[in-house]
Parts: structure tokens; sequence; C-alpha cells
């Protein structure tokens, strides 16, 4: 949402829609030029770093598993520590298909990836979605905890502890190797597959579903009393949130050409949180923002710090809960108008 | 102007042993302005949570238009045209005041489950939602964050959210509450100019709004219905006096 001046609008015959308040709401759903910055920057990497594209992969599966949970968490207001549930179960889809010689088509596997994932959002939804708050939230842990719990016991077929190694997947559109020393393929099939879903993503926040959905995170009581659904609409957000999530573990699990239980981890969970948080939720590019932010940290501060990097992220978070709630991009959005005031002043 | 919106017959609620509720036979026809008074913990809240479906009767039923609404869930009565606004505001109050009444009308008109355009093109939401903010004299503050506004806006936001259902039969549950005294004229104001035909309930507390509004008074203690007439005749009854005016302790019914 942008907070910049708006043009004077023009005055309209209809004098309603002329209002600047009306005027903002017609026109946010709007590209702006500063988004195509993080897919430039994409691109950029590159061609700049060819050595890290494997690091480069990673980054933007993380920005895909972040954007699922901000659909569920920033903008309907689920609160869920369990995201990792459909990271593994999409990640195992594609991994189990693969490693027995079923299905290793890369960009269909992703769609089996997202089938599954889906309905084990939409399954656990019907009766998560009934609770909310510390109840909600052990749920969606106890979810992904049974699936980890699930996928260890049935060994034949998940490889249990040690996962299933050395997965074979197709190339892309039958062509493009996936290279486990230049990671070119990855990389550049991975952006494709995140600017696909973001702007899907994007679409569905823009829309009058997605404003629902802020109206169930601003107020539940009210949305009831307006006459909103809003259990299905949640079971709705959180089934494509999770589809979503499912296909970043599918991508996961295809560039890394192995799935383990660490696909269903807690830690994975946490750390998709931690990167949502430290970005700003319910923003759309703090996904991208927090997992850029994330990764540069841990790779800085495991220098630094080997043993003890994580205090360093840990004193991170403490600062932004206690003065910057929004995340780095609320923080800019503070200082933007802070300086947005002076200039307008001066 | 005598159709009847909402009925209620031998309407019950029991939490366990209380009777928070008993047997209220009640008419709100087309037009009406009724108002509902009654001491602390008389049953006016719980009454209106049966109306709206939050609860469930233990006996009785509610009727909408002569249908029997008392097995609908409180979506449904909306879509049929029971509206509310609530004793404590519940705003979305990190949004716009224009997006407050935008996300009503756009579940009011069926939009709210589109997922594939922007909330943005439907100028007939956002052109009806700043009409409605300009008839409550909210349009200056349309751009302004709910969390942003003096109280006595906030409570009118409440109100325009729900006159932005285009209820048939509205329940306002102390409209006033909490607004300070030098602007309760505002909410007032848009009171008298709700649209005539809404048949509107008003639970208040403040006498002077309830006789300035109401064209039937309805009194509730105990969970029952205790006394009904024209303001007039309310004020003159020297033992709703004794209840509601705060002379005299434990006048009770029975």
């Amino acid at each position: 949402m942008s907070s910049s001046a708006f043009p004077t609008p023009a005055p309209a015959a209809d004098t309603q829609l002329g209002h600047p308040a009306a005027h903002l709401l017609m026109t946010r759903h709007r590209f702006r030029w500063w988004e195509a910055l993080p897919w430039i920057a994409a691109i950029g990497f590159y061609f700049a770093f060819p050595d890290y594209l494997g690091f480069g992969t990673e980054l933007l599966i993380a920005i895909l598993f972040a954007l699922s949970l901000d659909l569920a968490l920033g903008y309907a207001g689920i609160i869920t520590l369990g995201h990792a549930a459909f990271f593994g179960t999409g990640a195992y889809a594609v991994g189990m298909l693969a490693f027995y010689g079923i299905w290793t088509e890369p960009m269909t596997g992703l769609v089996i990836a997202a089938v599954a994932a889906g309905v084990v959002g939409l399954l656990s939804g019907l009766v998560l979605l009934r609770t909310n708050g510390l109840t909600l939230l052990m749920l969606t842990l106890c979810t992904m905890a049974l699936l980890q719990e699930g996928a260890n016991m049935a060994h034949d077929y998940t490889g249990g502890f040690d996962g299933l190694p050395s997965l074979s997947i197709a190339p892309v559109f039958g062509v493009f190797e996936f290279n486990p020393l230049y990671a070119d393929t990855q990389y550049l099939y991975t952006l494709a597959v995140l600017m696909i879903c973001f702007l899907f993503v994007r679409t569905l926040v823009y829309s009058p579903f997605g404003q629902s959905l802020t109206g169930i995170r601003e107020n539940l009581l009210r949305m009831h009393a307006i006459g909103s659904p809003v259990r299905r609409r949640l079971v709705v957000c959180y089934t494509i949130s999770a589809a979503i999530a499912g296909i970043a573990g599918g991508l996961w699990a295809q560039t890394n050409a192995f799935v383990n239980l660490s696909a269903f981890d807690l830690d994975r969970a946490a750390t998709v949180l931690i990167i949502l948080i430290l970005g700003g939720y319910g923003r759309l590019y703090g996904a991208f923002i927090g997992a850029i932010a994330y990764m540069a940290l841990e790779h800085f501060l495991a220098r630094l710090y080997p043993t003890a990097w994580q205090l360093g992220l840990g004193l991170l978070l403490v600062l932004i809960a206690l003065f910057a709630r929004n995340g780095i991009l609320g923080l800019g959005d503070v200082l933007w108008r802070r300086y947005g005031v002076r200039h307008a002043a001066s | 102007m005598t159709e009847t919106r909402l009925e209620t017959r031998a309407l019950s609620r029991s939490f366990g042993a209380l009777k928070a509720v008993q047997e209220i036979d009640f008419k709100l026809d087309a037009g009406a302005r009724h108002a509902l008074i009654g001491p602390n913990g008389a049953g006016k809240t719980t009454f209106i949570n049966l109306l709206t479906g939050v609860l469930r009767p233990t006996n009785g039923s509610v009727l909408l238009a002569g249908r029997d609404i008392t097995a609908t869930t409180q979506a449904e009565r909306v879509k049929l045209g029971i509206a509310r606004t609530f004793q404590i505001n519940r705003l979305f109050r990190g949004l716009s005041v224009l997006e407050n009444v935008c996300i009503a009308v756009a579940e009011r008109v069926g939009a709210a489950p589109s997922m594939f355009y922007p909330a943005g093109r439907r100028t007939d939401i956002i052109g009806e939602s700043m009409e409605l903010l300009e008839t409550l004299k909210l349009a200056d503050f349309a751009r302004h964050r709910v969390s942003e506004l003096p109280y006595g806006r906030q409570r009118l936001v409440e109100l325009a959210i729900t006159i932005g259902l285009k209820p048939a039969v509205l329940l306002l549950d102390e409209p006033a509450a909490g607004v300070p005294s030098a602007e309760t004229h505002i909410i007032l104001d848009a009171i008298e100019r709700l649209p005539e035909d809404i048949a509107v309930l008003i639970i208040e507390h403040d006498m002077d709004v309830v006789f300035r509004f109401a064209e039937r008074v309805i009194v509730m203690v105990g969970g029952a219905v205790f006394a009904e007439g024209t303001p007039r005749e309310i004020e003159a009854n020297l033992q709703v006096r004794a209840v509601y005016l705060g002379q005299g302790h434990g006048a009770r019914r029975d």
C-alpha cells in the first residue's frame, strides 16, 4: 500500500469517485515502477554471481515459502507455526514420485505437489480453522509433527530418517537439465515459478476476496456481523496458501535432488515465520526483504560467530519486535513518511 | 407502514438456571422506531443476540417478514436483512474509513468471493460507499485510518458499515455509548436521518436519546418485558421510574 501523495484527481463527473480515498482504492492494485526491482535484481544476480546460484535458488524458495505464509498469516491473520507441513507434503509428493520413477517431469510435478499440499491444507483447515489463537497455533504444530512422524514411520516408502537421495528429475521442457554442479537451470526455473506464484498471490490480495481476508484479520466478529462466511473464506485461503507452500517444497526437492525429514521441521516453520516478521507481514514484498535479510544475516553472522550466530539473529528480532512491529518494510514506511513530510514542509 | 418486519414469539433463553430472556413477544414494523431500555443485566444484549442469531433460543421463535428464521445462522440473517451495531466498536481499525464501508458493501452485493479481478475495479461499490460516507458527513475522513479517528466518528463508521448492508431491520446497541457528550449530536443526527422505511430498534441508557428518538419504548427487567408504551407513558409510569431511573431497590415483577 503506497503512502505517497496522490495526484490531484481530475474533476470527474462522478464526484464520489474523484475523492482521494476512492482514488486510492481504485488504483492501488496497479503495478508501480519499483515492483520491477526485485526481478531485475534476481536476473542481475544470475549474471553477477554465477557461483552462488545454488544459494540464490535456496533464497528464491525461501521467498516463495514466506509468500505462502504471508497469505495465511499476513493477510487472513491465521496464526500458524506449522506451515512446514505443506512444504514437506509438497517435497515428499515430488520426491517419492521421482524416486520410484513414477513421475519425473518437473512442472507437472509441482502441480502434483500443489494439489497434495492443498488437500492436506483443506482437510486440516476444515478442522483447525474452527479454533483460533493459541489453540490454532498448537494444532498447526501438531499437524506438522504428525506428518513428520508419519513420514518417519513409513520408511519403506519415504526412506524414513535418511530420506530419499539422488532423485532423478527430468529436464525442464525436456531440454534444460538440473546439473548439481551448475545451478543455472535450477535458479532460472525457480525464479520463473516464483514469479508466476507471486503474480497469482498479488492478484488474490488485491481482489475483493483478498479485501475480505484483510477484514477477517482486522475484525473477525465484524465480518460475521456483515454476513461474511468467515470460516469458508479462511479454509479457501489456507488451502491456497498450503498449495503454494507445497510448490515451494516441491521446488526444494527438485533442485536439491533429495528429500528428508527436515522438510517437516519445526525449525523450517519457525524460520519462515521469522523471515516474514523480519521483512514485514501482510505486504507482499515483506517475504522478499525478509528472506534476503535473513539469508544475508545467517551468512555474515555465521562467519563472525560460527558457534553463536543465532544470538545475533535473536537480538535483531528483539529489536524488530520492540521498535519495528511491521518489519523492515514497515520501518521503511515510517522513514519514508517522515522524509516526505519534511520535504513537503520545506 | 404496518407490515411487520421482525417478530418474536415466546422467545426465551436460559444459561443454566439463569433465565436471561423469558417469553418475549415482540413486534417491529417497517419504519418503526423502538427503544429497548432496562437496568444492567436485564437481558437486552442477550435479546439482541437472539435476534441476530449469535445465540440460539432455548424456546420460542424469531420471524422475519413472517418467515421463521429461528434456525438460520448469523450470516444468513444478515443476508435476509437484519443488521446490527455493537456496543463496543467492532471496526477494521487498520483500514481506511472508506475501505471499512467497502468491505461491507462488497459482502452485500456478493462481490467478496471474487478472486481474479482487483477490488478497485468495482467502482460501483466504491462509489456507493463514498456516497454513504457523504450522507453521514464522514467524507472528509474517508482516507483516514479508523484508529486515527476520535471515538465519536468511529461510532459513526460503525453505523455506516451497518447501513451499507441495506438492512430491513436495524438493531443499534447503545450507539452513543462512550461518546463524549459534545459529540453525541453527531450520532443522533445520523440516526434521525436513517432511511424511513428501515425498522429500527435501539438499546440505550441515555434517556434523552430514547425520548428524542423512539416512538415506542420497551422496558426489560429480569429477562422479561416489564412495561411498554410511548415515551410519555413510560416516563409517567412510576414503577418504571422506580426500577429504571434508580429510585428504590428490588422492584420485581413477580
